[in-house]
C-alpha cells in the first residue's frame, strides 16, 4: 500500500461521494461519507432496525453490506479519475467473517487495486468501530462504459 | 415432512424488516415459492437511467435465497450467509423484479444456491448470484 495521497479530481470525487450517498436507496440506508485518498474511499451505515435480516438476532441483513460495499467501490475508483465515466458493477463477491455487532454502525474502506483500461478492480473491508475484524470482505469489478452517453453519472458534475 | 409445518409466505416476511422494508413480496405458485420485487421509488440506485440499485438486487436475491432455504427445509433456523456472489448482466430497470432459486446442493452444513433475477423473461436475467449458507 503507497503512502496516501489526495484524490485526483477533488470536484469530481466529491461530486460522486455526494451523489453516491443521495440516490434514493442509499438515502433509505442513510450511508454516509467518511473520507477518500487517491484509490481508496470510507463510507458509514448507521445501525437501524429496519436493516434487520432476522428481528429474533438483530443483525443487519447481507444485502445491507451489499449496498455500502458496491456503493463504497464504485467510490475509490472515482478517487482516481481525471474525468467523469460511467461504472457499472459487472460482479461482486462478498464473504461474510461473522455477524455485524447490532446497534453499532458498519464502516466499509474500499481500495481500487487495479485501474485498468476497461476493467477497474476493487476490494472492501467492512468493519466496526472497537474490533479489528473486520465484518465482511468484497471484491468487486467495474467496467468503464466505452461509449459514454452520460447516462449512467450524468448530472452529477455542473 | 407434512405440508402443515412449512412456513406461509407471510410467516417468512414476518421474521424480516429488511425484506418489508424493500417490499419484497412473496407468494406460492404452483406448489412453488415465487419472489417479486414491486418497483418502489426508494430502491433506485441510478436516478438518471433509472435503475435499481446494483446491493438492493443482491439484497433481494440473498433474501430470496434465505427464504427458500427456510421453505423447503421447513425450518424457523435461518440460514447464515457465508459468501454470497453476484454477476451484473442487465441494468434493472425501473419496474417489478422477479427471482427464483434453485438449491445446487443440499448438505448436512452447507447449502449451495444459485439465484437468478429478471424482469422481462426468466431468459434475459437482470442478474445471476450463487451462494453458500451455513445450516443448523
Amino acid at each position: 500500500m503507497s503512502l496516501p495521497l489526495p484524490v485526483k479530481n477533488p470536484a469530481l470525487f466529491n461530486d460522486i461521494a455526494h451523489w453516491l450517498c443521495h440516490i434514493p436507496h442509499s438515502r433509505v440506508l442513510q450511508i454516509e461519507f467518511v473520507q477518500g485518498e487517491r484509490g481508496r474511499a470510507t463510507l458509514r451505515l448507521p445501525y437501524q432496525e429496519r436493516l434487520v435480516g432476522d428481528s429474533r438476532t438483530g443483525v443487519l441483513h447481507g444485502g445491507v453490506i451489499t449496498t455500502l460495499i458496491d456503493n463504497t467501490s464504485a467510490l475509490s475508483i472515482f478517487s482516481l479519475l481525471d474525468e467523469v465515466s460511467g461504472y457499472p458493477t459487472l460482479d461482486l463477491r462478498i464473504d461474510y467473517l461473522r455477524p455485524a455487532t447490532p446497534g453499532l454502525a458498519v464502516y466499509c474502506t474500499a481500495e481500487c487495486y487495479r485501474m485498468g483500461r476497461e476493467i477497474a478492480f476493487t476490494r472492501a473491508t467492512a468493519y466496526q468501530e472497537g474490533n479489528t475484524q473486520p465484518v465482511a470482505y468484497g471484491v468487486a469489478t467495474f467496467m468503464r462504459r466505452r461509449s459514454f452517453k452520460g447516462e449512467a453519472v450524468q448530472g452529477v458534475t455542473p | 415432512m407434512s405440508q402443515s409445518t412449512q412456513l406461509s409466505p407471510e410467516a417468512l416476511l414476518e421474521f424480516s424488516p429488511y425484506a418489508r422494508l424493500i417490499g419484497m413480496k412473496l407468494a406460492v405458485v404452483d406448489g412453488d415459492l415465487r419472489f417479486f420485487l414491486p418497483f418502489q421509488q426508494d430502491n433506485i440506485g441510478n436516478d438518471q437511467l433509472p435503475a435499481l440499485h446494483g446491493g438492493l438486487i443482491g439484497g433481494f436475491m440473498e433474501m430470496a435465497a434465505i427464504m427458500h432455504l427456510l421453505w423447503i427445509r421447513e425450518s424457523h433456523a435461518v440460514p447464515r450467509t457465508v459468501d454470497f456472489s453476484i454477476d451484473y448482466l442487465r441494468p434493472g430497470l425501473a419496474r417489478e423484479l422477479f427471482a427464483s432459486c434453485s438449491v445446487t446442493k443440499h448438505g448436512q452444513q452447507i447449502a449451495n444456491v444459485q439465484v437468478s433475477v429478471w424482469q422481462d423473461t426468466p431468459e434475459k436475467p437482470v442478474a445471476v448470484a450463487r451462494a453458500h449458507f451455513l445450516l443448523d
